[in-house]
């Protein structure tokens, strides 16, 4: 058996909340880098240096690469041999609290998401789940709703195509057109149950860019997908997604649930595995 | 590049087309979702308001809080197209040019060509870059809403791409 202490969690995630917000991820500016350089069209070029830029006054100044420091998400996969001192829970809200105050990031969540009122920090989803071991590791991933609005999820029929599944994806892509920050990461979740899939979807932003899924379904979707050439800001050129990932699951034998989660080119997400 | 003031004045934005890219300098007021409801209700009930709308600018932006010994935090634009059931009644009341990311319906460009106005695109979700702009930030009001109040900045050489111009040409065409 292995002990954290709560207070330990709290300290963690509130580093993570600051890192991710940010730091851009290496390999997400290593794609935007990779774009930067094979984009021919002026005004895309421009826009992806920009995005480049940001990133570099973001991390020089700790500023948050985005004015939405996003809906928290913190992913949980608890080790069984760990025994947490204290309210696992409690702790990584709390830490989420703590490095948003710290960090001067955006009070964006709303208690009653019908009332609405007065926004703060409290309000993070959190994904927990159990496996073998004795690590805890940690991820958060603060989604802005610029892009998180965008999502979609369609419940197909057990017999539809591979072509009809494609084309809701790339056409969820094509109705965004700029409006989410492009270049985009899709991610793709196929399989399991409604809310199953739309999970999926979202851990699929939390791969690094250059170690997911090379299937034939994410190869043609990648390159279909820029062949839309909505590009930077919705400027045309080559880069309108920098990766889709697909991540599939056992499903039942009537549906074919497939969810699909937009992230802008500010994916920020980090990781600890204490 | 051309160099814009503001209050926006008739003859500059005429000149304006979609796709040209532009440094704007001067006053803008940021203002989004939960302002442009109130704005719409006080425009709807008595015409005050707190700022004056007329040749204004109006940058959909909520910004991350200001870190000591800053202006201002993180100030991107956020998706315009929210603000579209609104911005009709707001051009007609006097404002005059729009900064913000993505597309517009066909009823605000009908009302942007009606009322010779502009919308501009700003670098979309670079807002730590875009802060190096801001040269100065004020609260106007609605401050209950926190980061949704109406803020004046004063922007020097932001530099803007014309979405829309007042003849009702789209660089997403």
């Amino acid at each position: 058996m292995k002990t954290i202490k709560a207070k330990k969690i709290t300290e963690v995630v509130a580093k993570l909340c600051i890192k991710a917000n940010c730091v851009l991820r290496a390999d997400v500016l290593r794609k935007l880098k990779a774009a930067y350089v094979q984009e021919k069209n002026k005004k895309a070029k421009n826009a992806l240096g920009s995005i480049i830029e940001n990133a570099q006054v973001a991390d020089r100044e700790m500023l948050p690469i985005c004015q939405d420091t996003g809906l928290a998400i913190a992913f949980v996969e608890l080790g069984q041999q760990v025994r947490v001192e204290g309210n696992l829970k409690q702790a990584i809200h709390k830490g989420i609290s703590l490095g948003y105050k710290k960090g001067s990031f955006r009070e964006s969540i709303i208690k009653d998401p019908l009332k609405r009122g007065k926004s703060g920090y409290s309000g993070a989803i959190i994904h927990t789940d159990i496996v073998s071991g004795n690590k805890l590791k940690i991820t958060v991933l603060p989604k802005g709703f610029g892009c998180e609005n965008k999502s979609q999820l369609k419940m197909f029929n057990p017999t539809a195509s591979q072509e009809e599944i494609k084309k809701f994806i790339i056409d969820t892509v094509k109705s965004i057109g700029a409006d989410a920050c492009p270049p985009y990461v899709v991610g793709v979740g196929i399989g399991g149950a409604a809310d199953y899939a739309s999970f999926l979807a979202k851990k699929a932003l939390l791969n690094d860019l250059y170690y997911i899924s090379t299937s034939e379904l994410s190869r043609d979707l990648l390159k279909e997908i820029n062949n839309l050439h909505i590009g930077p800001m919705g400027l045309g050129g080559k880069a309108t997604c920098l990766a889709v990932n697909v991540e599939t699951y056992p499903t039942h034998i009537a549906g074919l649930p497939v969810a699909v989660n937009i992230s802008c080119h500010a994916l920020r997400s980090a990781t600890v595995i204490l | 590049m051309k160099i814009i003031n503001t209050p926006l004045k008739e003859k500059d934005i005429l000149g304006l087309k979609a796709g040209e890219e532009i440094l704007l300098s001067g006053e803008i007021y940021t203002a989004r979702d939960q302002a442009h409801k109130r704005i719409s209700l006080a425009l709807d009930k008595n015409g005050k308001l707190s700022f004056n709308i007329k040749n204004a600018v109006i940058y959909y932006c909520g910004p991350s809080k200001s870190p000591k010994k800053k202006i201002i935090g993180s100030c991107g634009p956020t998706t315009s197209s929210r603000m579209d059931k609104f911005t009709p009644l707001l051009l007609k009341a006097g404002l005059k040019g729009m900064i913000g990311k993505g597309s517009r319906s066909s009823e605000v460009r009908e009302a942007i060509r009606k009322f010779k106005g502009v919308y501009l695109l700003a670098p979309a979700g670079c807002g730590a870059l875009i802060s190096k702009y801001v040269k100065k930030a004020q609260p106007v009001a609605y401050s209950d809403l926190g980061p949704e109040q109406i803020l004046r900045l004063e922007v020097k050489d932001f530099p803007l791409i014309v979405g829309i111009d007042s003849r009702g040409g789209s660089i997403y065409d």
